[in-house]
């Protein structure tokens, strides 16, 4: 591998690497809440996708009013299955919550394949994003300087939030006690929504830019992404945002640097993600940047 | 009375079998092929509820140990002959070419081969918990179908095997499942299965009350992926054609959904369970198609049954927490105390 190949390989790592780490965030958060993983995540990714496509192919209306549309649309979504499927069995067993979240990804699969249709669909890019820009011999396209610029962008305004304003400051105290930050008179329910709201947005800015790099729709096209971004935050510390970035980071510079240094192991591409999981779990269960927790009995 | 229950279990099962008969005879082959679904599906949903339900691991695997099952199962008993004719990319490793032996011993062996795994996976991953281990067995499980796609000269990889002998006809995919129930009736009444009932409840009560978490998880462990392999070699021989994509994690979704619908932790449950769920499956398939109501007529929607019935599961897991059965088990007390038997035993 030349060092020009090499270049092009990280950058194409680099924007693999943030969609995954915009989705790798909603699991995060919700998990940091709700000791939950969102089975139905990648889902809500994929409807963001198949949104853009829809708005788009309308042509009723600019590319930028149409992305705008399909993320509000997916925000909704993610808030509606909240209210569907979670809230009701906010006080049963975890179990329980982790199988209805299996059954609204399975429903949300199932009723897309009807409504979509199984046969692969094209995104239409706009055409600021399908140019190509050249750098000392490395042709790069545009869009994957977009994708890190604006992962970059969000995770900032992300932060600011978390970090600097109330909702924020509740979203924290949510995740770090349920019980108090309800005795401190948090309106966890309220938390529980924006945190699927914000959740949403990110898997859908995240699925838009999927769909200009990997243009080909399919209904069941959010189920890998969607495990493997769970498994980039458990890798980072399931709880934490910035572990959910660099999880988010190393498994998409991981599979482009393994399928392009060994060819003869692209059909192993898919297993990387897992390995890396299994092997984090058993070293450092806790992951990268999560804290230990003492057992409760 | 013991002596009794037992007496009324075997006639019961006896009864089960000519009934089993008697269905065989004048069912066409849809049918049987339906009734034969039942009986895979209470295996695979009895080795799910083993470690979900009584034992209280959240495992996610089962499609992996099935299509473990299912390969070793049909590389086993396909002709010499066939697998030349299937494996036309890349000739098959000559240690497995000649082989061709009985359906018995390949189940057998199938089921042994899937433990085998079951312990080598279940060795590092048990020590996980919750999310945790479901997140990863249902990793190791999409390794497994990853690893088989890829091994093009052991399962022909993506390409899949076809031609399968159809061994499985009603007697061998009820008379496993009779088996697979007894089997477990008998496990959760001893001693092991109440220590795999203790750790559901507490784990760290049953630690203190002299029970090994890990050999009894393991154990769990391994004997639910004897029954996800046996049941996967089963229905592999029903199809006729495995490929990898049939293993993906939907399957095990669906036999997750079987045990909710039974309830988790209750062999009755899964028993009932399969049978419903696989009938309306396939009940549900009118609405795949055009129905005719006489005075109108909907067009149907493909892909519609199954959004309906993802959506009868959803109203189970949010409206009927306990599944049909929640814990509770049949057993022959509670009908021998049933108001109308009494009455007839008085006027006998």
């Amino acid at each position: 591998m030349d060092i020009q190949e090499f270049l092009q390989h990280l950058v194409n790592g680099i924007s693999l690497g943030s969609l995954y780490a915009l989705l790798a965030i909603g699991y995060t958060l919700v998990y940091g809440i709700l000791r939950l993983i969102n089975f139905a995540h990648g889902d809500i990714f994929m409807i963001s996708t198949y949104a853009g496509f829809y708005l788009m192919s309308s042509a009723i209306m600019p590319w930028w009013t149409a992305f705008l549309l399909a993320i509000l649309l997916t925000c909704i979504l993610g808030i509606v299955v909240e209210r569907a499927a979670y809230r009701p069995l906010r006080d049963s067993p975890r179990i329980s919550l982790l199988i209805s979240s299996i059954g609204m990804s399975y429903l949300i699969e199932n009723l897309s394949i009807v409504v979509f249709g199984g046969r692969p669909k094209t995104f239409p890019i706009p055409e600021m994003f399908a140019k190509s820009i050249s750098i000392g011999g490395v042709t790069i396209p545009f869009l994957s300087f977009v994708i890190p610029v604006i992962t970059i962008i969000i995770l900032t305004a992300l932060m600011h939030i978390v970090h600097n304003t109330k909702t924020g400051m509740a979203m924290r105290a949510v995740s770090t006690d349920y019980e108090a930050s309800r005795l401190m008179a948090i309106d966890v329910n309220k938390i529980i929504t924006i945190t699927f709201a914000v959740g949403s947005t990110l898997a859908a800015v995240g699925g838009i830019m999927w769909g200009m790099k990997y243009p080909s729709l399919i209904p069941l096209m959010g189920v890998m992404p969607g495990i493997k971004c769970f498994i980039a935050a458990v890798v980072g510390g399931i709880g934490n945002i910035k572990g959910a970035v660099i999880g988010g980071f190393i498994l998409g510079l991981g599979e482009i640097m393994l399928v392009a240094s060994m060819p003869a192991l692209s059909g192993y591409r898919d297993a990387f993600a897992f390995i890396l999981l299994i092997f984090i779990l058993l070293v450092k269960p806790t992951g990268l940047m999560g804290k230990n927790l003492a057992e409760k009995v | 009375m013991k002596k009794n229950k037992l007496i009324l279990t075997i006639v019961a099962i006896i009864l089960l079998f000519c009934l089993l008969a008697f269905l065989n005879s004048i069912f066409n082959s849809y049918q049987t092929r339906i009734l034969k679904l039942c009986g895979i599906y209470i295996v695979l949903a009895l080795s799910l509820n083993l470690i979900n339900g009584f034992t209280g691991q959240f495992s996610l695997g089962t499609a992996g140990f099935m299509a473990i099952g299912a390969y070793v199962s049909a590389i086993l008993t396909m002709s010499p002959a066939k697998k030349a004719a299937t494996f036309y990319l890349e000739p098959i490793v000559p240690w497995l070419a000649e082989v061709e032996i009985g359906f018995l011993p390949a189940i057998i062996i199938a089921g042994l081969i899937s433990a085998l795994f079951g312990f080598l996976i279940g060795a590092p991953v048990l020590r996980l918990r919750d999310d945790y281990l479901a997140i990863a067995t249902l990793g190791f499980s999409e390794i497994i179908r990853v690893v088989i796609t890829n091994l093009q000269n052991v399962t022909n990889g993506s390409l899949g095997l076809k031609g399968l002998p159809s061994y499985t006809n009603i007697w061998w995919s009820w008379g496993v499942a009779v088996v697979f129930i007894i089997f477990m009736a008998l496990l959760i009444k001893s001693s092991y299965g109440r220590a795999l009932k203790a750790i559901r409840e507490d784990e760290i009560a049953a630690e203190a009350m002299g029970i090994n978490l890990f050999r009894n998880k393991l154990f769990a462990f391994i004997v639910s992926s004897f029954m996800a392999g046996v049941g996967g070699a089963l229905l592999g021989h029903l199809m006729g054609t495995i490929d990898p994509l049939m293993f993906r994690f939907l399957l095990t979704y669906n036999i997750l959904l079987i045990v909710v619908v039974g309830g988790i932790g209750s062999i009755t449950g899964s028993v009932i369970g399969a049978i419903i769920v696989t009938v309306a499956m396939e009940a549900l398939r009118v609405l795949d198609g055009n129905i005719d109501l006489g005075f109108i007529k909907i067009q149907g929607i493909p892909g519609m049954r199954m959004v309906i019935f993802s959506v009868l599961l959803m109203v189970v897991i949010l409206f009927f927490r306990r599944g049909i059965m929640g814990t509770n088990e049949f057993n022959w007390d509670w009908f021998l105390n049933n108001r109308f038997f009494k009455k007839r035993k008085k006027t006998a």
